[in-house]
C-alpha cells in the first residue's frame, strides 16, 4: 500500500511540474511574438515625435526607456543609461517616455517636461533622482520638497510651475500611458532596442543587445 | 488507500490551485488583489499538510486542514460576492494597490480568477466531507 502511494505521489509531482514547465514556455513564446508583432504593426507605440530625445535622429539604434521619476530602479539604473550613451556615441538615439506607477510620478514627470522649455531636462531628471529618497519615500512621500532641490538644477521654478500646467504637457503624458497600457509595460524601467524588449534585465543584457543591433 | 483517496484529490487541488495562482502573478504578471492574498494563505499551506496527510496516513490530518480550507471558502464567497457586485463594493476592505474587483481574466465569460478560487475551496470541503463520512 505505501508503494502503490509513493508510486502515485512521484507521478503526481512529476506530472503538475511538467505541465507547469510547458505552460510557462508557451506563455512566454506567445507573449514574444505578440511584441515583435506590434513592433512591426504599431512602431508609434514606442517612439512619439514630442518625446525627449537624445542623439543623433539618425542613429543606428533607438533605445526607447519607459521610465518613473519615482522608480528606485530607474534612480538605480540611470548611470548605466548615461555610460551607454557615452559608450556608444552617436550611434545610439536615447528616447524616453513616461511610466507612471507611483503616486507623485505624474507631478514630476510634468516638471521634467516643464523644464524642457528651459532646455535643463537632464539637469532637473538629475536631481530628482539624486534626492529621490527624499521626496519619494514610500511611507512617507513629500513632494514638496522637489522645489527646494530644484535650484540646483539651475532652473526658474516660477516658470515651471506656469508650463507644467500646459494641457500639452498632459495630453502627452497620457499619450505615454495609454501607450504603456498597449504595450502591456508592468515594470519600470523597461527598455525597447528597435522594438524589441530588453527580456533579461541587466546593464550587460541591454549592451549586447545594442551592439549586436549595431552590427546589423 | 480507501478514504485517503479523497485526501490525495484534495492535495491534486490544492497543488494545481497553488501553481495556477503562481503562474496568474508570476509569469502573466496580473497583480494579486489583497482578498486573493488572504485565500493565498489558505490554500498553499493544504499543499503540505495533505501531502503529509497522505504519505502517512495520518487520520487527523482534517483536524489541520480543514480549517484552513473553511477559512479560505468563506474569504472566497466574500470576494465573488464583491465580484460580482452582489454585495456593495464599499464593503470592500481594499484600499492599496489593485481593486479586489478589477476583472483581469474571463474565460467563456465566467470563469475568472475569484471564481476558480471559490470553486478550489469547494471541491476541497466536499472532499474533506467525504473523508470524514467513510471513516466512520
Amino acid at each position: 500500500m505505501m508503494n502503490s502511494k509513493k508510486t502515485l505521489a512521484i507521478l503526481s509531482v512529476l506530472i503538475l511540474g511538467l505541465g507547469f514547465t510547458l505552460a510557462v514556455m508557451m506563455y512566454k513564446k506567445s507573449q514574444k511574438t505578440e511584441t515583435a508583432e506590434m513592433a512591426q504593426t504599431h512602431s508609434d507605440v514606442f517612439v512619439r515625435d514630442y518625446a525627449m530625445t537624445q542623439g543623433p535622429d539618425d542613429a543606428k539604434v533607438v533605445l526607447v526607456e519607459f521610465m518613473d521619476p519615482e522608480c528606485e530602479s530607474c534612480k538605480e539604473f540611470s548611470p548605466y543609461v548615461k555610460m551607454i550613451m557615452s559608450e556608444f556615441d552617436g550611434k545610439v538615439k536615447l528616447v524616453i517616455r513616461y511610466a507612471l506607477f507611483h503616486p507623485n510620478a505624474m507631478m514630476m514627470a510634468k516638471i521634467l517636461e516643464a523644464s524642457r522649455r528651459q532646455n535643463k531636462y537632464w539637469e532637473v531628471l538629475e536631481v530628482l533622482f539624486k534626492y529621490q529618497p527624499q521626496w519619494g519615500s514610500h511611507h512617507e512621500p513629500k513632494p514638496e520638497l522637489v522645489w527646494g532641490f530644484l535650484s540646483e538644477a539651475g532652473v526658474n521654478i516660477d516658470q515651471i510651475k506656469t508650463d507644467m500646467n500646459d494641457p500639452v504637457i498632459q495630453a502627452n503624458i497620457d499619450q505615454d500611458q495609454a501607450d504603456v497600457a498597449k504595450l502591456g509595460i508592468r515594470y519600470t524601467p523597461t527598455f525597447y532596442v528597435n522594438g524589441k524588449p530588453l527580456e533579461d534585465f541587466g546593464v550587460e543584457q541591454l549592451k549586447t543587445m545594442i551592439r549586436t543591433e549595431i552590427d546589423k | 488507500m480507501n478514504s485517503f483517496i479523497y485526501i490525495f484529490v484534495a492535495w491534486l487541488i490544492s497543488a494545481i490551485s497553488t501553481l495556477g495562482s503562481l503562474f496568474f502573478s508570476e509569469i502573466m504578471d496580473l497583480p494579486p488583489c489583497v482578498l486573493c492574498w488572504y485565500q493565498r494563505i489558505c490554500m498553499y499551506p493544504l499543499v503540505i499538510i495533505l501531502f503529509i496527510g497522505f504519505m502517512t496516513s495520518d487520520k487527523k490530518v482534517l483536524k489541520y486542514a480543514a480549517p484552513l480550507g473553511l477559512i479560505g471558502w468563506i474569504i472566497a464567497v466574500y470576494h465573488n460576492l464583491l465580484y460580482y457586485h452582489l454585495i456593495p463594493k464599499s464593503a470592500s476592505p481594499c484600499v492599496k494597490g489593485i481593486s479586489c474587483t478589477t476583472v483581469q481574466i474571463e474565460w467563456l465569460g465566467f470563469i475568472t480568477i475569484p471564481f476558480l478560487s471559490l470553486v478550489g475551496f469547494s471541491l476541497i470541503l466536499i472532499l474533506f466531507f467525504l473523508n470524514s463520512r467513510t471513516r466512520k
